[in-house]
């Protein structure tokens, strides 16, 4: 494979992926990245200097409204979906020690 | 009316068949539940099966037909849902455990469209997993089987959809396509799907894979039905900032057999080495057809189609890897137990949550989006992504459609694409350039295998170009009707 990922890159990207891998998925995880990176770098092929990078397909604008209230904020609906709540609010694990 | 009758209907014919009192759209919710019932152990296309609401739905649904406040052609007529469309009251799980238990509070608006003109929601189809995948099998929920051949895949990602549509076990369903994962599934099990113009149809409520990429669209027993579907669903919705204001969204007016001198373009370079010759031949032949009826068909290379899957696999995967960071166990969903701190509980919740192939994507776009590699990847699949878009506008300067295969082969056996993860990707070298050129694409039936498996032809239209493909569609459709008679 012409991309040797480090095991420190892999870690890295599972950090910004929020994703724990155990030893064997980590060492998996590496072998495919490296040949999605292999198979992604045939891009190299073609000359796009000049091209400007296009994140649509069709020109887009920023759409702007009014910050109206349409629907309320639905506060008990939302929070039957929580695994855990308490008086309307979310509860998470302690952050701060 | 007889069961097999009915059941054997289109959506269109059904909903005509209730308005006219031959049936009603309770005996229709019904029969289609017992057959669900009957047989879906042996195919699973729904995850989720909301029975006694549908029946309580239709009855409500009768009572407006009969009363003349629904007189759409859809009113009355059972309707499956991908589930990554969100419904309110109704579980949808993306076919993933992370939203195994995840109940809406509200409908997406395309199927606020479906309801509003009688549509009665049967339930929520399989999927790959969060919509990644091309054959069913990474669903958390077990994999979908093809009806015409139990042992092999139906397709994906909207695989329950297409398998449900074929099985007879809804009129019509609806499926979101990112790289193809509509009109992929439609050809594998002989049914008519369709991605629209992306912007056409409001993604407010479907659950985001690849922003940029991911349309919502029908898949159907045959083309009028299609077109009648699409005319619902597409709408301008201001909750989602793509959507494009239309004027031309009356697809069924297309509905007429004429191709007189309509110039159809066969892109060489989609019939190269890896293309099946089965798949092929009837491709091959369904462009015959359309040059019987009048139609101009001319070979032209359309370039660039072997670097559509790199940039798709570039784009998609880091759109997904933003989209899906919304799942960390706090709002909704599942959350892994035993962790004190937060940064772990998102972990723990995340890597349990989710199956190896969303996991896959989230890597490799959080690598190409990561500080030194954004401009290698990124940028330059942007880069490409603009090219391939002009290598379209300049053959819809020739030509009013381009025709060639949805997929290079027929279904592939179950498993076998599980353990070659790029052998899969491969299997949307036709349909994943569309998406990022945010082109309209439909997939018809064309045919069987010597195994009897279905094999699809792809139309694709330039933007805004619905019409033109249905028309042609139609068309196709008649034209094989009435040779058949002959």
């Amino acid at each position: 494979m012409a991309n040797d990922i480090s095991n420190e890159t892999i870690d890295y990207v599972a950090i910004l992926a929020r994703l724990e891998l155990t030893g064997q998925e980590r060492e998996e995880a590496r072998q495919d990245m490296c040949r999605m990176l292999d198979y992604i770098d045939k891009l190299n092929e073609l000359d796009t200097s000049g091209v400007e990078p296009m994140s649509h397909a069709f020109p887009l604008q920023n759409v702007f409204r009014e910050d109206e209230v349409t629907e309320g904020d639905g506060c008990a609906e939302t929070l039957q979906n929580a695994p855990e709540a308490r008086e309307d609010m979310f509860v998470v694990p302690r952050t701060f020690d | 009316m007889e069961k097999t009758e009915l059941l054997g209907m289109s959506a269109l014919e059904l909903g005509a068949a209730i308005r006219s009192g031959r049936t009603t759209a309770v005996a229709a919710a019904e029969t289609v539940l017992e057959q669900i019932e009957r047989q879906d152990k042996n195919y699973n296309c729904y995850v989720t099966v909301d029975g006694e609401n549908a029946v309580k739905k239709a009855g409500e649904i009768q009572k407006r037909i009969e009363a003349g406040e629904l007189t759409g052609p859809l009113a009355g007529v059972p309707v499956a849902l991908k589930d990554n469309l969100c419904t309110k009251g109704l579980r949808t799980t993306c076919s993933s455990r992370i939203l195994e238990n995840f109940v809406p509070a509200f409908s997406a608006q395309a199927v606020l469209n479906l309801e509003k003109a009688g549509a009665v929601v049967l339930g929520k189809t399989n999927m790959d997993e969060f919509a990644m995948g091309s054959t069913t099998e990474t669903s958390y929920f077990g994999v979908t089987k093809n009806p015409e051949n139990p042992e092999h895949v139906p397709g994906g990602s909207s695989g329950g959809s297409a398998a449900a549509v074929a099985a007879q076990e809804c009129f019509f369903a609806l499926g979101s396509d990112t790289g193809g994962s509509i009109r992929q599934p439609a050809s594998y099990c002989g049914v008519v799907g369709m991605k629209p113009t992306y912007g056409t149809v409001s993604r407010y409520g479907l659950i985001a894979y690849g922003s940029s990429l991911d349309q919502i669209g029908p898949l159907t027993k045959n083309v009028e039905d299609c077109a009648a579907v699409l005319e619902v669903l597409a709408s301008y919705d201001k909750k989602d900032s793509t959507s494009l204001k239309r004027e031309d969204t009356d697809f069924t007016a297309a509905l007429t057999e004429d191709v007189r001198g309509m110039r159809i373009g066969i892109p060489q370079d989609y019939f190269k080495e890896g293309l099946d010759g089965e798949v092929r031949a009837a491709v091959l032949e369904a462009a015959g057809v359309l040059k019987r009826k009048g139609a101009i068909v001319e070979e032209f290379d359309l370039s660039l189609v072997d670097y559509a899957i790199p940039a798709y696999y570039t784009i998609a995967s880091a759109e997904a890897s933003s989209n899906l960071e919304r799942f960390d166990g706090i709002k909704y969903g599942f959350r892994a137990g035993g962790e004190k701190g937060l940064n772990g509980m998102y972990r723990k919740t995340r890597s349990q949550g989710f199956g190896p192939e969303v996991k896959r994507r989230i890597m490799l776009g959080s690598f190409v989006l990561s500080s030194g590699y954004y401009d290698a990847y990124y940028l330059k699949a942007l880069r490409v992504k603009a090219m391939i878009k002009e290598a379209f506008d300049r053959a819809f300067a020739k030509y009013d459609c381009i025709l060639g295969p949805v997929a290079p082969t027929t279904a592939p056996r179950l498993g076998d694409s599980l353990s070659d993860p790029m052998k899969m990707y491969l299997s949307d070298i036709y349909t994943i350039s569309v998406n990022l050129a945010g082109l309209p694409g439909i997939s018809i039936p064309c045919g069987a295998d010597s195994r009897g498996l279905p094999i699809g032809v792809q139309l694709i239209g330039n933007c805004y170009q619905e019409k033109k493909l249905f028309k042609i569609a139609y068309t196709y459709e008649q034209s094989v009707k009435d040779e058949k008679k002959l």
